[in-house]
């Protein structure tokens, strides 16, 4: 029982992380249609900033909180990625807007390889420790134990829902966005600035990535240039088994895939004996989102089928 | 559309001349650029293989690379010493390993593939457009997962480790993995790879054309446009969508052998999903559904990259920018730039085709 609810909270806190990443695939896939590989990367120039931002501050300002270090840290990298995301779209997708599907897919990938490469070059290709800012005592749970960042994670992605689903619900921003994502012409003839919903779309995405990041980076402790590609491609599976477009059904489609994930892995050895290990842990995202497409194709959640290709 | 007949005849004589005689001046610069050549010749294989399945078909497969590893992974186990070394009782059978003929392998690996190909598609045929890319992106990383794990309970890919030892192609007692004395001319072992698959590429290429021009084609491609009228004009979609798998399969399987047998040696590395994406860049990239284009598009970035790595070699671009910028990773970045400029500059590809208005995914929803 210790295990699986142990397993319980960490698919939580890795379906949070999963989440708040589908958001920003599945606001941008519902208003332009596009995958966006590069998404991930976002999350890991978030991540790797904060990096740089918190270990130049401990260095500077020795004896400052760590809760305001962090604080800082997010804010400013939260800052950064949405210039970063805000560019991106302006230089790589926008020009791309009436052409052949695939082409801004080709630019996404590019953009994401891109990513990968400066940010190689620019922070060096090696393994970097996080610093744990917050304290590292576990609280024990009926048996099982959770950390403060863990509990950080999940408050964070609390709040960040919140916020999102008054940002959405109730303001003329978020009116203007389920607008366009429902059709960006008719939405423009009601006085819509369709491009400025769009790049309003990848800054909240970029600034949900950042935290997405920060969290990931303080749950497992390492940051590198490589850290966007799984949690990019995890969530994007969360976002399509939600249903592509749907914001409630990205948060469910992450949570659900964390908690998949982490109990899967927990039992798969369990369960086969121990023929099977926890290596595989990385297919059941996938196992499960082909079985449930199968059975459902439009996604948990969505309704509409893309009547085109 | 074409000039005139004769016309055209000098240019395929031309481009004949040239192909044929191209590795032998490659060779007197060194093994290096042959094989550079020999990749590239590979890649235009697969190109053409998920030409079939974007191109024609407008299924976008971002799980390609998986039919590729099937070949590879077929041809290296059934033609190095890895089941006997592992299995006491196959051992017993084949004490030196299977070392199958490659009339036998080639075949065998292509149908696994198509037939896996066709699984495939069946369960995902209901699926269009992008929910269709993130399925075969899973499978693809499925079968990747599988690769770099099966070496326990049961050790059948040897996982990371990777399988080595693997015969080179004979063909008529002519070993391709020996270099070849013609009358004092010797042609390198590279090189025979190459006229290999310069003649795989050639039969691809017709059958490609031919395809194109078929009943079986112009179904795929009124699929492509517009699927729903396609039905209505009595094409039996479901059965043209699993052909396009599996044909597209056949020739990822096709190549993935030819892969094992030209390197020796593979392992689950070679068939990470940037490789997949990397064989959905060169279609779109040279101008998809277009065989020109596409072989251009795959020429051109599996080539491109290796001449940079040898020009960034002899600049010694390490040493410029203080170990911040070594061949591979100037290598990374001029693909991700030519993605995104070429797209940004030519949407429709670098040599598009000319008759067909929409190409899989036009602009509008």
């Amino acid at each position: 029982m210790e295990i699986l609810l142990q397993q319980i909270i960490n698919g939580l806190v890795l379906g949070s992380m999963y989440a708040l990443v589908a958001l920003g695939y599945t606001m941008v896939y519902g208003i332009i249609n596009l995958i966006n590989f590069a998404h991930g990367e976002v999350l890991m120039v978030g991540a790797l900033t904060s990096w740089a931002i918190i270990v130049t501050m401990q260095e500077s300002m020795p004896g400052t909180p760590g809760w305001i270090i962090l604080i800082l840290a997010m804010l400013i990298s939260c800052v950064v990625a949405a210039v970063l995301n805000f560019a991106i779209e302006k230089i790589a997708y926008r020009p791309l807007r009436n052409s052949p599907k695939l082409a801004p897919l080709i630019t996404a990938i590019g953009m994401s390889i891109l990513l990968q490469t400066l940010a190689m070059i620019i922070f060096k290709p090696n393994y970097k420790p996080y610093p744990t800012l917050l304290p590292a005592a576990p609280i024990q749970v009926g048996g099982a134990v959770i950390t403060p960042t863990q509990i950080m994670i999940l408050g964070l992605t609390a709040l960040s829902l919140a916020v999102l689903m008054y940002l959405v619900n109730y303001t003329r921003l978020g009116r203007a966005m389920r607008a366009t994502a429902e059709n960006p012409r008719v939405a423009a003839l009601m006085g819509v600035k369709p491009d400025t919903v769009i790049s309003a779309t990848f800054i909240i995405g970029a600034v949900l990535a950042t935290i997405a990041g920060i969290m990931y980076a303080s749950n497992y402790g390492t940051v590198q240039h490589t850290m966007g590609f799984l949690p990019g491609l995890k969530a994007f599976t969360a976002a399509v088994f939600g249903g592509i477009g749907n914001l409630a059904g990205a948060v469910v489609g992450g949570l659900l895939l964390g908690l998949i994930e982490s109990i899967g892995s927990g039992y798969i050895g369990v369960v086969t004996g121990g023929v099977l290990g926890s290596h595989y842990s990385d297919i059941f995202a996938f196992i499960v989102l082909i079985i449930m497409l199968t059975l459902r194709p439009s996604g948990l959640l969505g309704e509409r089928v893309a009547d085109r290709a | 559309m074409a000039g005139k007949p004769n016309k055209k005849i000098v240019v395929y004589a031309v481009s004949a001349v040239v192909l044929l005689v191209l590795p032998l001046l490659l060779q007197g610069m060194g093994n290096f650029w042959v094989r550079i050549a020999d990749m590239a010749l590979l890649y235009v294989l697969l190109a053409l293989g998920l030409n079939i399945v974007v191109g024609y078909a407008g299924l976008l497969d971002l799980g390609f690379v998986a039919f590729f590893a099937i070949g590879a992974y077929m041809y290296g186990l059934m033609a190095s010493p890895h089941l006997s070394e592992t299995f006491a009782w196959f051992a017993k059978m084949f004490p030196t390993g299977l070392h199958t003929s490659i009339w036998l392998v080639v075949p065998l690996g292509a149908f696994l593939a198509g037939i896996l190909g066709i699984l495939l598609g069946a369960p995902t045929l209901k699926l269009r457009g992008d929910y269709l890319a993130i399925v075969t992106l899973g499978f693809g990383e499925i079968i990747r997962v599988f690769l770099n794990n099966l070496d326990h309970p049961v050790n059948i890919t040897n996982g990371p480790k990777g399988l080595g030892q693997i015969d080179s192609i004979r063909i008529l007692g002519l070993n391709l993995g020996r270099p070849l004395e013609i009358g004092g001319f010797t042609l390198s072992a590279v090189t025979l790879y190459y006229y290999l698959f310069l003649i795989l590429v050639v039969i691809s290429v017709v059958i490609c054309h031919r395809l194109e021009l078929s009943r079986i084609g112009r179904a795929w491609m009124a699929i492509r446009e517009d699927e729903i009228a396609a039905k209505a004009m009595g094409i039996n979609t479901r059965n043209m969508k699993l052909l396009a798998f599996g044909m597209g399969a056949t020739f990822g399987g096709v190549s993935g052998s030819m892969f094992a047998a030209f390197q020796g040696f593979v392992s689950p590395e070679s068939f990470s999903l940037m490789e997949s994406v990397m064989i959905v860049a060169m279609v779109v990239l040279g101008g998809i559904g277009h065989l020109p284009g596409v072989i251009l598009g795959a020429v051109l970035l599996s080539a491109m990259p290796e001449v940079l790595r040898w020009v960034s070699g002899v600049f010694d671009l390490q040493r410029l920018t203080e170990g911040r910028l070594d061949a591979s990773i100037l290598r990374q970045l001029l693909i991700a730039l030519a993605m995104i400029i070429i797209m940004l500059l030519r949407p429709r590809g670098l040599w598009p085709t000319r008759e067909h208005g929409k190409v899989p995914g036009n602009g509008g929803k």
